[in-house]
């Protein structure tokens, strides 16, 4: 079921790289779990049961934000690389 | 020492704070390199244990104060690393408490230190770890289960008097059963899912892995209760009122399920529960619970969805493990491919793939509708009964390496994650023992491994648990 340029294709996806050495056996063992849970696409549900989900997701009001920089030294201190405090990543949009 | 034990004990000045903590650390580095049960031993937090002693000594009632506990390396503790066994968050300092941690520090117990677990809660037998298995305190050849294993182990070995795991498909029940002790998945939404480190949202629990059944009930009252920081949290009485437990139970068991597979005296074990159960004037009846048998797939399609979007925050660009290529692509595939283990990488793809646009419906979809019929099946055998039964697992603690196929893994919690679809709370009690043979102690010798038995209640029916649990705490007492 699963081909190892489909396996690229989602690592790709995922911002993942399954490396070549892994590539074959990684497929194979992907390969035999979607055939496990493909037992679901054979499965017959009860006529008439769309089954709704019983879970639904909650979510509260906003609320007031916290106080203004509680936070910003702690999360700050946590950067891989920092400017005072703003995050330095590489140029995403280029002006070429 | 049980919690009830170590409060009698401080109470009765019999031994201090200072002292039950430097009787818990002392056991957790001597006995850690190796059983490798924590990821790191907190050095003693003095004003914490000077704070704890005082409340005692004024008869503060909090049961949990001056208790050394152990905590699942996926639950934050403010300024403490919380990495989930993984190198992704290695060198990760929390920026906050876990609800569960805040309401443990007010109630004034400590905290030995973070247990290993499988790598962002995903296995069975804590061997994904990114930082080497923990051992089964039993046979140091066999795995503790998983993926709580590290806080298990911790608990079985006595190297804390209580331990919080979190499950998502049997991660507390699972390992509680394999190293005898108690597991407690709570119902969904009893516990606050606010810092804990998330794998699957929908299934998520963090529970008490205890020594006994008061022990778990006392830590399952302090950590509960809402929360407005999980907006996911529920009130008491939301399913309907509290069910007084019945002096007379009846106990459920899916008789179809345990036709094959289960291993023949981990079985027998199970059937000799029963008749004590029924020697004490419960009743075991059958029910019916045929989706169980898709359950397994059912897991396996939303949990890694879920997983797929839960660790895509983990890209290496405001905090964790963060490597640096040519192009800001680069900097992603890169700090994911290195931060995530084989089987977190696994989990994503199948994740990835099931949420695509062309296998949506015929995956997710449809184990999003078994979950819903599952959930139908056991409020309707719940007509018949209180609790439902079976074992645990299949079989006891197995060696290391010996389920190294991603998928024989997966089947260890066949039983186990059908809780966690259906959001009913479940526990796994100790049921006794069996025999395998050892390969530490030389040949013909054999090793006595645990073996739990496992009870659903309906939502919100924890002390149906409790109470059926109690009784077979007591049968095997006798």
């Amino acid at each position: 079921m699963a081909t190892t340029e489909e396996v690229k294709k989602l690592a790709a996806l995922a911002r993942i790289r399954v490396e070549d050495s892994e590539l074959e056996k990684f497929t194979s063992e992907f390969d035999a779990i979607l055939a496990y849970i493909g037992q679901l696409e054979k499965l017959e549900l009860p006529k008439g049961e769309t089954a709704k989900p019983a879970l639904r997701n909650v979510m509260r009001e906003d609320g007031e934000p916290h106080a203004g920089g509680l936070y910003t030294e702690k999360l700050a201190e946590q950067f891989p690389a920092r400017e005072g405090n703003t995050l330095s990543v590489k140029q995403i949009i280029t002006h070429d | 020492m049980t919690i009830v034990e170590a409060a009698r004990a401080l109470r009765a000045r019999e031994i201090t704070v200072r002292e039950l903590w430097d009787a818990c650390a002392e056991a957790a580095h001597t006995k850690n390199p190796e059983l490798n049960a924590f990821l790191e031993i907190f050095d003693a937090d003095e004003s914490a244990i000077a704070s704890a002693q005082k409340r005692i000594d004024e008869g503060d009632a909090s049961l949990l104060c001056g208790i050394p506990l152990a905590l699942k390396d996926n639950i934050l503790i403010e300024g403490k690393i919380a990495s989930a066994a993984s190198k992704m968050l290695e060198n990760y300092r929390a920026t906050y408490d876990a609800t569960v941690v805040k309401k443990l520090k007010d109630a004034g117990a400590l905290f030995v230190g973070r247990t290993n677990m499988d790598e962002f809660a995903m296995g069975s037998s804590t061997e994904h770890s990114a930082f080497g298995p923990t051992k089964n305190p039993h046979d140091t050849s066999r795995v503790p289960g998983g993926s709580s294993g590290g806080s298990a182990a911790a608990v079985a070995a006595h190297l804390c008097i209580a331990a919080l795991g979190s499950d998502t498909g049997g991660s507390v029940r699972q390992p509680a059963a394999l190293t005898g002790i108690v597991g407690l998945k709570p119902t969904c939404g009893v516990v606050s899912r606010s810092g804990l480190i998330a794998m699957g949202s929908s299934l998520d629990q963090i529970g008490p892995l205890t020594k006994t059944i008061e022990d778990a009930r006392i830590l399952y009252e302090a950590i509960r209760g809402v929360d407005p920081l999980d907006s996911t949290t529920i009130p008491d009485g939301l399913y309907g009122g509290v069910l007084a437990s019945p002096k007379r139970l009846r106990v459920g068991v899916p008789r179809h399920l345990l036709k094959e597979d289960v291993d023949a005296d981990v079985l027998a074990t199970f059937d000799a529960t029963l008749e004590k159960l029924a020697r004490e004037g419960h009743t075991i009846v059958d029910v019916e619970l045929p989706m169980s048998s898709h359950a397994l797939a059912a897991y396996y399609v939303i949990m890694p969805a879920e997983v797929s979007t839960n660790l895509a925050r983990l890209d290496g660009i405001r905090y964790g493990h963060a490597s640096r290529g040519d192009t800001l692509l680069d900097d992603y595939i890169l700090s994911r491919t290195e931060g995530f283990g084989e089987e977190t990488r696994r989990r994503i793809l199948l994740g990835t793939f099931v949420l695509s646009s062309g296998y949506i419906d015929a995956y997710y979809r449809k184990a999003d509708a078994s979950r819903a019929i599952l959930r139908n099946e056991y409020e309707k055998a719940f007509e018949s009964c209180d609790v439902v039964a079976f074992p645990t697992t299949l079989s006891p603690a197995f060696k290391f390496g010996e389920k190294g196929d991603p998928l024989a893994m997966y089947l260890e919690d066949i039983f186990t994650v059908t809780a966690n679809l259906t959001g009913m709370p479940a526990i796994s009690v100790p049921m006794g023992f069996v025999e395998r043979p050892s390969t530490s102690l030389g040949a013909g010798e054999s090793v006595k491994l645990p073996v739990g038995i496992h009870f659903t209640a309906p939502h919100q029916a924890e002390n149906l648990l409790f109470a059926v649990s109690s009784e077979v705490e007591k049968a095997h007492s006798k």
